[in-house]
């Protein structure tokens, strides 16, 4: 088999994958009496005409991206973290706790400063399902899931009570949010009359840490063989639950720098819904990127795309934007369908064995 | 295709020609089994049995050429057509499910007892007293098949077989599980059936061929090279038409070890994985440059004997005493670098991590050794260079050393297991089954290999069940027994009837 075909009936799997989702989805804007065309095409091209909107795709690929390359780090030494939705949370809390502590410190100290406290904060939830699941097997599925209602209820008491803005209790109207974060939080937005930040450098530059992490250290090594084979790894002296606990801390820190980012980015105070489903989002952004950061940070535009999209379906074509949910799961349930058909190298020969015979054919035809 | 209860007098397959991309599986094959037959089927792996066998099963279809049954052509579709023609497949791995018993797992293929809501057991069990005593074969129908030993679940798959009605048998590598007594059962049972059945079996092993098989066919590169009848040929000559090169599967004849011991285990006691104690206060050593065979039938505390000695599993008391050193529950990791080699049993999930590339594969348990990385940054150039090395000196067959191990055959991924092994110049090898379900050719390689380790002053643990590999490899042969160690005898005195007797328990063999 010719590497060339593998390629092109690899490719060729994705796009009929990616129509089958299409039809799928389209399904079910025919049930709830929307146009189709139109849905799609808004979709898919309305955020990208404008500087406006494509900036605002990018905003959103800096979250799922950084999220993303964290669930990898912890898919590829084999757990399951569903858990980013929480560890960004945490992360949000922590980095808005330091910079309230602190905010007469200058920028170049104080956004590391922040961004590590984020990082400390996810890196502490992601790292209590690794140990559990590192040293008594509870399945990460539960502790991960479980954690994200704690760090959800947090969040909320946190954002009512320690951290509540001061101003609201003076104004009496309550909103559950901290104060404006210190402007030496502020990363700075460089495109003007968008809200493009420097986070998305901080994105790309995590996206290149994580390739080099996994692929060129004998750390990243050693992480990987733990989650392609704890058996293989544990018979060649590695030591699996430690890599089982780093990796977890890893995802933890990175869907943390993740909330930092988005607060000192985006919205310069804690405010209610900022995780806004990215940790979720951040599983399928790292599935449907491979798992890979060069798969990622395009998956991740996508899903920006799509997320972005949505907003505008429900101005312009009057789609709800929660139907991008329903896309959203759609396109999981086809890339697990499509992960069966690549994983299946049989079909790929009896793919090939037709289109073979079939141009073997045209050949000897050409010769009569 | 409707069941059909007709004697099989012939099955005649012609000129079937099977081409996968890039390769020519079977190319014209053709091949008569008549009624009471019982042919051999040999070859290296990938030599194309398994192909052939797919296709009598209808499990693939050929791209040329035809299949008879008494002088009529049939078609298969799928498996159901072929079973509906009598012909049925005793796999090398058992299709049983475990927690159900022997009656449940035959009833699961046995459709006529499937009524629309209960399924009539009664019926299944009559079926089954019937066969098992029409070929006088003994199942207890209400057992669970994980309290069956390995040669009594393949008897279990046996009367599955003949309970839905095959009067062809297919049997791949039926030996490759059982111990010296068990294959020897079944060779007369087999014979005995063979006066009522066809039989076709595909074996690695040339001792069972001459006993069992009344017609061979060598098949080499997809090709028939060869057939005739097996009386007239001895195993030296089908060793030597299935490699296609004379083989001569080396032998230890070197002078005995006189260097002291390497390895020795005092009074070891280790657990199982459901607790109970699978090693009883066992004692064994191995010198230096000294091979010793450690022969037993499987699940007598061999795999936990080798776990304990690598870290891998937790020694409840006892000592491993290693150059010096005791090593009991030492981490992986720690025994490794004591210069423990180990190549594992089951080499498909614990000796490689399928998923990566050879070279990868081969870096394992050195990554961070510093001739592989620098500051923890992998050097690819030498891991390369490496792997191109290993890929040639040790003959591993494949495109390139960047696919995926686990995508290579078995007797290639030991190659790549037992280059990294022997790469990393260890002071003793403990090896499992290293040649079980490998072709000659393989097995000889890795013989050669094992032998050359011994005399270059390597101490080597070999645990088989194969007694002809212990025997001609080994110094001293230990018989382990429910976790104890029966005899320790050399080599030369350790004949086939011997070693049978102290395996199956018996303690004091002299008395015999």
């Amino acid at each position: 088999m010719t590497k060339r075909f593998r390629t092109g009936y690899k490719i060729g799997v994705i796009i009929l994958a990616i129509i089958t989702a299409m039809t799928f989805g389209a399904l079910i804007l025919i049930a709830i009496g929307a146009d189709v065309f139109k849905t799609y095409i808004v979709i898919l091209t309305e955020p990208l005409k404008n500087k406006i909107g494509v900036t605002e795709v990018l905003l959103r690929l800096v979250p799922l991206s950084i999220v993303a390359l964290g669930i990898t780090v912890a898919y590829r030494s084999g757990i399951i973290n569903i858990g980013a939705e929480g560890q960004m949370a945490i992360g949000i809390l922590t980095t808005t706790a330091l910079a309230l502590a602190f905010p007469a410190l200058p920028s170049y100290i104080l956004i590391p400063a922040a961004l590590l406290a984020g990082a400390l904060g996810g890196a502490v939830w992601g790292f209590v399902p690794g140990f559990l699941k590192a040293k008594l097997q509870v399945s990460e599925l539960l502790s991960t899931v479980m954690l994200n209602y704690i760090a959800a209820q947090l969040y909320t008491f946190f954002l009512r009570g320690p951290m509540l803005d001061p101003a609201e209790i003076t104004m009496g109207s309550g909103t559950p949010q901290s104060m404006r974060l210190s402007r030496n939080l502020d990363l700075t937005r460089f495109i003007k009359g968008t809200r493009i930040h420097t986070g998305l450098f901080i994105a790309l530059a995590l996206a290149l840490f994580i390739y080099i992490l996994l692929w060129k250290t004998s750390f990243g090594y050693k992480m990987r063989a733990a989650g392609a084979s704890a058996r293989a790894a544990r018979y060649g002296g590695i030591n699996v639950p430690k890599y089982l606990i780093i990796s977890m801390v890893i995802s933890g820190a990175f869907a943390g720098i993740a909330g930092g980012i988005e607060i000192a980015g985006v919205h310069r105070r804690a405010i209610e819904g900022v995780t806004s489903g990215y940790g979720f989002s951040g599983i399928v952004v790292a599935l449907f990127g491979g798992l890979h950061p060069a798969g990622i940070v395009p998956a991740a535009f996508f899903f920006g795309l799509l997320i972005y999209g949505a907003d505008m379906t429900q101005r312009l074509v009057g789609v709800p934007a929660n139907m991008i949910q329903v896309l959203q799961g759609i396109i999981i349930l086809t890339i697990v369908a499509t992960k069966m058909v690549l994983a299946n190298p049989y079909l790929m020969q009896r793919v090939e064995e037709k289109l073979f015979s079939a141009s073997r054919r045209g050949k000897t035809e050409e010769v009569a | 295709m409707e069941p059909n209860m007709k004697d099989i007098h012939s099955l005649r397959i012609e000129n079937i020609t099977k081409r996968f991309p890039g390769v020519l599986a079977c190319d014209a094959i053709s091949l008569e089994v008549k009624k009471g037959e019982i042919v051999a089927l040999v070859g290296e792996n990938g030599a194309g049995k398994t192909t052939l066998m797919n296709i009598l099963m209808g499990l693939y279809h050929p791209d040329e050429g035809s299949i008879f049954i008494n002088d009529e052509r049939v078609h298969f579709r799928n498996p159901n057509d072929a079973f509906a023609c009598g012909i049925g497949m005793v796999h090398q791995q058992y299709m049983l499910v475990p927690n159900m018993t022997v009656i449940e797992n035959i009833a699961l293929g046995y459709k006529q007892a499937w009524n629309p809501l209960k399924l009539n057991l009664a019926m299944v069990r009559e079926r089954i007293e019937e066969v098992s005593k029409h070929y006088n074969l003994q199942v207890d129908p209400d057992a669970y098949i994980w309290q069956l030993s390995v040669g009594e679940q393949q008897r279990v798959e046996l009367v599955k077989t003949l309970c839905l009605g095959a009067r062809f048998l297919i049997l791949d590598e039926p030996t490759s599980a059982l111990t010296p007594q068990e294959t020897d059962e079944l060779i007369l049972l087999l014979r005995r059936m063979s006066s009522e059945l066809s039989i076709i079996f595909i074996s690695h092993k040339l001792q069972e061929v001459k006993d069992l098989s009344s017609k061979v066919a060598i098949l080499r590169h997809g090709r028939i090279v060869f057939q005739g009848n097996t009386i007239d040929h001895s195993s030296h000559d089908i060793a030597a038409l299935m490699t296609g090169h004379e083989v001569r599967l080396p032998q230890n004849d070197a002078p005995a070890c006189t260097m002291g011991p390497m390895l020795q285990l005092k009074n070891l006691r280790v657990k199982s994985d459901r607790g109970f104690l699978a090693l009883d206060d066992l004692s064994l050593y191995v010198c230096k440059g000294e091979i010793v065979g450690l022969a037993g039938v499987s699940g007598n505390g061999q795999k936990e004997l080798a776990e304990a000695i690598n870290g891998l599993r937790k020694v409840e008391s006892g000592q491993i005493i290693f150059d010096d050193i005791d090593i009991a529950n030492f981490s992986p990791r720690q025994v490794i670098d004591a210069g423990m080699g180990y190549v594992p049993e089951e080499r498909n999930v614990e000796g490689i991590v399928p998923s990566f590339s050879i070279k990868e594969n081969l870096i394992l348990k050195d990554v961070e050794e510093e001739q592989f990385s620098n500051r923890s940054f992998m050097k690819k150039r030498v891991i390369e260079n490496n792997g191109e090395q290993l890929r040639k000196q040790f003959d591993i067959r494949s495109p390139n050393i960047d696919v995926a191990a686990g995508s290579l055959s078995g007797g290639n991924i030991q190659k790549v297991i037992l280059a990294r092994e022997i790469a990393r110049n260890p002071k003793f090898l403990v090896a499992v089954y290293p040649t079980r379900g490998l072709d000659m050719g393989a097995a000889e390689f890795i013989h050669k290999q094992l032998l050359q380790k011994r005399n270059e002053g390597v101490g080597i643990l070999l645990i088989s069940e194969e007694l002809e590999e212990i025997t001609n490899l080994s110094d001293q042969v230990a018989v382990i027994f429910k976790g104890k160690i029966q005899k320790v005898i050399p080599a030369s005195e350790a004949s086939r009837r011997r070693l049978g007797i102290l395996m199956a328990g018996v303690k004091d063999d002299e008395e015999i």
